[in-house]
């Protein structure tokens, strides 16, 4: 098989009508039909394995009975009541590897309750009614910095003007969201979603939002220990790992965040370049994500390659299993060797396969093969910018593992600053991870700022 | 293979399932439809005196609960609202057409000897099988006098039966009205004025349902409601409750039993004819789903009494009457306890929080391995059987009798009740 020198990227792969349709909403809200039926399967168990499954601690069985009685807004306060972000969580939430897996059910039937599903149909429901249904408490007089718009930040910010403080969110990206808005598939959160929950998070009130200020550049950790009472960090992981091989450079190597980013601002999905055969490297969501929109902007093959095999992957089996209804070819036990490009360009990229040696390290067998491709996405993971954190500030924040190291209250080894989110070792990166540390973080400087006040 | 045939008080058909007096079986073209179903008989909507009455829309509420529809259902509907010589030729015609199947005719009239002196000679006219005496609806004809109104006192009750024997040679049956303290008055009252049997329960009392927008109870009737005649498997407890007094009242033991209330499948009919009744009445499982539903009732019980070598209903009817007791009669001395199958087991917890909260605090909540565990507590419990009924998995909680090493004992003989009798 041969190929043009030039590769094949074009815009407008597909019409208008397919493109909206490939990017609706790939799981539509419940009707109060379906909803009411659905939340008849829950036995409503004690002490429930769901509720001790999530990361918030949302008490599902209680939510879902509230939605079973029509009593939405009662469930849905139960919600935001530990997740405020409970609308994009019941989006994208990994359920199969979190309550969902635990719900009793799988043991008699093999078929959970839908919780996500119905987290969503509560949370929508009062959403759309504009309630925001928590009102402050009485002024503290305390200010506080949030570093990083993300769920972390918007957590912790929210938690923290509910209990009485002032908040300033300072983001350096347009738009706050963090991957809500830059980073979740485009099918998982529509008609701007990330978006709108803001807004609606916003009404709380006491949050300040200054946009396009970038910690390191616009506004250093120093001085915002100075002029506030206490500082979060949840700037997520800004960086992006590299493939470290020659010809990284080339024109068609991208980085998948980049990408997703650009796909979920454009505004025109047929002007994004859609190569026509894609190679993407990595085994998380980010690889599925982008392996899957690609199919559906109109690529024609979308393989993904993970040098380890499908247990080993981050992405859960559910995302493996949709990408692969989508069409995308899965390729486990081979990593990326070299990259072949011609003027420039990507054309051919070089995997050995791989395997666990005696002692279970991954080695290559020597044994090669080479995919045809117009684009290389790279999807293999995020990492910590360090420099704004200790670069130059005059106390630096201990690191370990590339992350910040923080205490059980999300406190760093300052003591007046917490971190929470993807930037710190907490447990596994998603969005409701984000959000507890966000809230742990906020209920532990409340604490501290109270106790100051004695 | 059983034999279903059913010969109750010389009306004969060729399954015990009758449809009850009620919609469906207001009109001739509902009753054709239930024959070719395969329904064995059919108990004719009641008829009353010209003029015919007028109904109201909408005339029903409903139960529903965790998306179980129709657990119960009432209605507000009075009596057939046709002319009553259109009911008689339509009648005639299907008792004609399909002379096999069981017509009984459901009747109310005032309760004045000439009003059933003179429908009577036009039922027999029509070659119906035998009468049912409504004297159970609790809705608007009661307010006129008839229904439960009459069933309610026995003396109406005995005194109605007798003119219907005196002026008809059909076999009568009279349907007892479940709104009262002790049916045992009125089946009594029924059998001294020589009905050939009872049926029973009609219709509860009731309001299924507040519309809270409307602040009136459902079925609103323009911005009103009132309270209309409760039926479906939500009633069939008490049904079976009420048909057993009979059946073990020394006065009306062996009067025969039609049984009404619930019946929605062969195993409720096996039931209700282990505490002695001849026939099953159906009515709200066939309008909650159609005719199509007596397949299952008769090849269902057909094959239950073959699992079980029973050749004919006869052989089991009424087996369960001498096993139904008075609270005082009941062992004293003997003990069951719960066990759990921990390998049907799935955690859910119910039973723990049930018995914790609410009862005697003998299920234990462990954590074994990081792994939930719910055991029972044998010392504390006291076999209430409150966690088997709340246990979602089937055969996963059972009870098991424990050897006391005590013998029969009841409260009569018990030395704890002071009122015992001294124990010789």
């Amino acid at each position: 098989m041969t190929q043009s020198a030039t590769p094949d990227i074009a815009t407008a792969r597909l019409s208008q009508g397919q493109l909206a349709e490939n990017f609706d909403d790939v799981k539509p809200v419940l009707d109060r039909k379906k909803a009411l039926v659905e939340s008849s399967r829950c036995y409503f168990c004690f002490d429930a394995p769901c509720q001790e499954a999530c990361p918030t601690s949302i008490d599902i069985p209680n939510f879902i009975r509230m939605i079973s009685t029509d009593n939405v807004r009662g469930a849905a306060e139960r919600i935001f009541e530990q997740n405020i972000l409970g609308g994009m969580c019941a989006r994208v939430c990994p359920t199969e590897i979190l309550c969902e897996d635990s719900c009793v059910r799988n043991t008699s039937e093999d078929k959970p309750v839908n919780i996500g599903a119905l987290q969503r149909y509560a949370t929508d429901k009062l959403m759309e009614q504009g309630v925001h249904p928590f009102q402050r408490q009485a002024s503290s007089g305390k200010q506080v910095a949030v570093i990083g718009g993300g769920p972390a930040g918007l957590s912790a910010a929210h938690r923290l003007a509910m209990l009485g403080h002032d908040v300033t969110i300072f983001e350096a990206k347009d738009k706050l969201g963090g991957l809500n808005e830059y980073g979740i598939a485009a099918y998982k959160t529509v008609n701007d979603f990330a978006q709108r929950e803001v807004d609606w998070l916003m009404k709380i009130g006491g949050i300040t939002s200054k946009t396009k200020t970038a910690l390191g550049r616009d506004i250093t950790l120093e001085n915002l220990r100075r002029d506030f009472d206490a500082v979060f960090i949840g700037l997520g992981l800004a960086g992006v790992n590299a493939l470290g091989l020659e010809g990284e450079e080339m024109t068609g190597v991208l980085d998948a965040v980049d990408y997703i980013a650009k796909l979920r601002q454009a505004q025109d999905k047929s002007k994004l370049p859609v190569g026509r055969k894609i190679v993407v490297i990595g085994g998380g969501n980010t690889a599925i994500d982008i392996a899957v929109q690609s199919k559906r902007l109109g690529a024609e093959d979308v393989t993904l390659v993970y040098r380890r095999g499908p247990d080993q992957m981050s992405a859960t089996w559910h995302e493996q299993e949709f990408a692969q209804v989508n069409g995308v070819t899965i390729k486990h036990w081979a990593k990326p060797v070299r990259l072949i490009g011609q003027k420039g360009a990507v054309r051919e990229i070089e995997f050995e396969y791989t395997q666990l040696d005696g002692d279970g390290k991954l080695m290559g067998t020597g044994e090669t093969f080479t995919i045809l491709c117009d684009v290389v996405f790279k999807a293999i993971g995020q990492k910590l910018v360090k420099d704004p954190v200790n670069g130059k500030a005059h106390e630096t924040l201990d690191l370990a593992g590339g992350k910040i190291v923080v205490n059980d209250d999300m406190q760093t080894s300052l003591p007046d600053v917490w971190a929470g989110g993807d930037c710190v070792a907490s447990g596994i990166d998603l969005t409701v991870q984000s959000v507890e540390d966000g809230k742990v973080a906020a209920i532990a400087i409340d604490r501290y700022l109270r106790g100051k006040n004695r | 293979m059983a034999d279903l045939r059913s010969n109750f008080v010389g009306i004969k058909s060729p399954n015990p399932f009758w449809l009850a007096s009620a919609p469906p079986t207001d009109k001739e073209v509902n009753v054709v439809r239930a024959f070719k179903a395969g329904w064995g008989g059919v108990v004719w909507k009641t008829l009353g005196e010209n003029p015919p009455v007028v109904n109201v829309s909408s005339r029903y509420g409903a139960m529903h609960v965790n998306e179980q529809r129709i657990i119960g259902f009432n209605n507000i509907e009075l009596i057939s609202d046709r002319p009553l010589e259109i009911n008689l030729q339509e009648i005639k015609k299907v008792k004609r057409d399909w002379p096999d199947r069981a017509m009984v005719v459901s009747l109310m009239v005032p309760c004045e000897e000439q009003s059933w002196k003179r429908i009577l000679p036009l039922v027999e006219e029509t070659g119906a099988d035998g009468i049912e005496l409504n004297f159970g609806c609790p809705h608007g004809m009661s307010e006129r006098g008839m229904g439960s109104a009459v069933g309610q006192v026995p003396e109406y009750v005995e005194m109605v039966a007798r003119w219907c024997k005196q002026y008809t040679r059909m076999p009568v049956i009279v349907k007892l009205t479940p709104n009262i303290t002790d049916i045992r008055g009125p089946a009594r009252a029924a059998k001294r004025g020589g009905a050939d049997a009872v049926s029973l329960i009609n219709t509860i009392n009731s309001i299924c349902a507040i519309d809270l927008d409307l602040m009136a109870p459902t079925p609103v009737v323009d911005g009103k409601g009132t309270h209309g005649g409760y039926c479906g498997p939500a009633v069939k407890p008490i049904a079976m409750n009420m048909v057993a007094e009979i059946a073990r009242d020394p006065e009306t033991a062996g009067l025969p039993i039609s049984a009404i209330g619930g019946i929605s499948n062969w195993r409720d009919a096996a039931e209700f004819m282990s505490l002695s009744a001849g026939t099953a009445q159906v009515c709200t499982a066939a309008m909650h789903h159609g005719f199509k539903i007596v397949d299952d009732m008769v090849t269902g019980l057909k094959n239950w009494m073959d699992q079980k070598g029973y050749a004919t209903i006869e052989d089991f009817r009424g087996r369960a009457i001498p096993n139904v007791t008075d609270w005082k009669y009941l062992n004293i001395n003997y003990k069951s306890i719960a066990q759990i199958d921990q390998d049907k087991c799935i955690k859910c917890g119910l039973c723990h929080i049930a018995c914790e909260d609410t009862s005697h605090q003998s299920i234990a909540a462990m954590r074994v391995d990081g792994k939930r565990r719910y055991e029972v507590i044998e010392e504390e419990c006291v076999g209430c059987n409150l966690c088997q009924h709340v246990c979602p998995v089937p055969e996963c909680i059972s009870m098991v009798s424990v050897d006391t090493g005590k013998p029969y004992l009841n409260w009569t003989q018990d030395p704890r009740n002071p009122l015992a009798k001294a124990a010789e």
